[in-house]
């Protein structure tokens, strides 16, 4: 199958998204910031179909948006929490801008449909080189800040106490997580960002409770399940996103079954239980 | 050298006074007890030690310098929050995953940070514990670790908030004892919130009393009387002793539990669902 270019470029592409999505996921799950990802992928719908509107590649729009989201949600941060039902009402009125703006391009609904499920099989060459650029970038990122904002996700109140600027870190991690929710959107889609992003990283922390072996772990899975998926598309000929969410379902479902996270003992979980 | 010193000092949380005017002396190596009804200041107390609050008038001296965030010479161990049972490590990533924590970089442990994540665990007894994951360790366990934690950096000054908090009494007397003789062994300062009196007895050198913006310190026959506690609370109070242990009572209830089961009962409730409390 590697003698297409398209099946070259969707391997390169969802080799770079993958193991981005698999890293930058670690620290979101880690932080509990799952619904972040999401979020932001929601909002990056209307940028998107916002650079189609005017005229420029689809990407850039979902950088620009999914990147100033991320940067506002960073620095509200505390104040974010425990509003549901604002935040989901700014996700669905974004995604109803987004499709205003495609209704103006109805000959568009192809992009659509790619940019709601994702279509990794459509990417180009020039795409790829975007991807590894914006990856190389978000991961170098992450690599820099990595070790306070470990300190910020474990023990915030500590990390507070001995100068590490919550706030900073809470932006610049949710810029990378942007970055990576943009990169994302071109392998699975608006609306699957879960399953590249969250999916391995949640299942590789059932698997292991060490932090160098789970980061690593995260980014295998995310692999693993990207090439799985565009192999068993080839193959098949269904949808790559349908074969890379399942494969992503599949795997958080082993893990939870014969992980070592604690689920076994559930009575202990959460220290509100008695010792 | 005194560890802590307020000279007139007032702390103000949103316009209100929490502390108003305090001054106070806490010496190198002493172990003190805070105590006070909920929202008299402990936690407010705590946050202005390690320079994230700025007190509104006057002065605090910590180890001799004004009181800066980022001293290193701290360790701290927050309240318990509960996103702790969604973090799925193990108790020594958990503990090694701040070490230098406030510089950049990739958060690999040399040799050297690796020794000094063993040495703290090694003194709070957490060695074997840490190798289990952290959502499987019971509250007493979980108070060790954080302790290890705090110890990261051998600080002088150790600030523990609430650290009995929704422990049973066996292991609220296992707490006690470990921070006394870490205290005892490290010749550490130690400041220890709690919202009784009780399982501390035997171990604090003094009383810190919080209450309506003022604050009493002393030995626990200086401050644990009728007269200082009415004025703190500023309702009568009674002390009652009985057979080693020290009631505080308000109106014949018991002030300390009082405030427990009802300043912020939704938060202990469960303390008084299944382990009934030293004092109960």
């Amino acid at each position: 199958m590697l003698e297409y270019d398209f099946m070259r470029n969707a391997f390169a592409a969802a080799t770079i998204v993958s193991i981005v999505s698999g890293l930058v996921g670690y620290f979101l799950v880690l932080r509990g910031q799952t619904f972040a990802g999401h979020a932001l992928a929601h909002v990056g719908f209307t940028g998107a179909t916002g650079a189609v509107l005017i005229g420029i590649a689809p990407i850039w729009g979902l950088v620009a948006m999914t990147v100033a989201a991320g940067f506002g949600m960073g620095a509200l941060g505390e104040r974010l929490t425990q509003r549901d039902v604002a935040i989901g009402i700014i996700l669905v009125f974004a995604l109803g801008l987004g499709l205003l703006f495609l209704h103006f391009f109805t000959s568009y609904a192809m992009q659509a449909t790619a940019l709601l499920f994702g279509n990794v099989l459509a990417v180009d060459i020039g795409t790829v080189w975007i991807l590894l650029g914006l990856g190389i970038f978000s991961v170098a990122v992450l690599a820099v800040i990595s070790r306070p904002l470990l300190f910020a996700s474990l023990q915030p109140e500590l990390a507070e106490a001995k100068g590490v600027s919550l706030r900073l870190y809470s932006i610049l991690f949710l810029v990378v997580v942007a970055l990576a929710t943009a990169e994302c959107v071109q392998i699975v889609g608006v609306l699957l960002v879960f399953a590249l992003m969250v999916g391995p990283a949640a299942a590789a922390q059932r698997l292991t409770i060490g932090i160098g072996k789970g980061i690593l772990l995260s980014a295998g899975l995310a692999l693993l399940e990207a090439w799985a998926g565009i192999t068993l598309a080839f193959y098949t000929d269904w949808p790559s996103s349908f074969w890379i969410t399942t494969l992503s379902a599949g795997i958080y479902l082993f893990a939870t079954l014969v992980g070592a996270g604690g689920t076994r003992r559930p009575a202990r979980i959460g220290f509100r239980s008695l010792p | 050298m005194n560890a802590i010193a307020f000279r007139d000092a007032t702390l103000r949380l949103g316009g209100r006074a929490v502390l108003a005017g305090v001054s106070l002396e806490i010496a190198t190596g002493e172990f003190v007890g805070v105590l006070g009804p909920n929202g008299a200041g402990k936690t407010t107390l705590m946050r202005a030690i390690l320079g994230l609050l700025a007190a509104s008038s006057g002065t605090i001296q910590v180890l001799g310098r004004p009181a800066a965030r980022g001293n290193p010479a701290i360790g701290y161990v927050p309240q318990m929050r509960s996103a702790f049972g969604t973090i799925r490590l193990s108790g020594f990533d958990f503990v090694a995953g701040i070490v230098d924590g406030h510089r950049l970089g990739l958060p690999v442990l040399g040799k050297s940070a690796r020794a000094e994540v063993d040495r703290a665990l090694d003194l709070v007894g957490a060695r074997e514990l840490a190798r289990r994951p952290l959502v499987e360790t019971s509250g007493g366990e979980r108070q060790r670790l954080l302790l290890a934690q705090a110890l990261i950096g051998r600080p002088q000054l150790l600030l523990l908030d609430e650290p009995l908090m929704s422990l049973d009494p066996h292991h609220q007397r296992g707490v006690v004892e470990l921070v006394r003789s870490l205290q005892a062994e490290l010749g550490i300062t130690v400041l220890f919130s709690a919202h009784e009196l009780n399982p501390l007895l035997g171990a604090l050198d003094r009383v810190l009393y919080l209450g309506r913006g003022q604050a009493a310190l002393g030995t626990v026959d200086e401050v644990i009387t009728a007269p200082v506690l009415s004025r703190l609370y500023g309702s009568e109070i009674d002390v009652v002793r009985l057979k080693g242990r020290i009631f505080v009572m308000s109106g014949g209830q018991d002030a300390e539990r009082d405030e427990h089961r009802h300043w912020d009962g939704s938060a202990h409730v469960h303390d008084f669902q299944g382990a009934p409390h030293d004092d109960a």
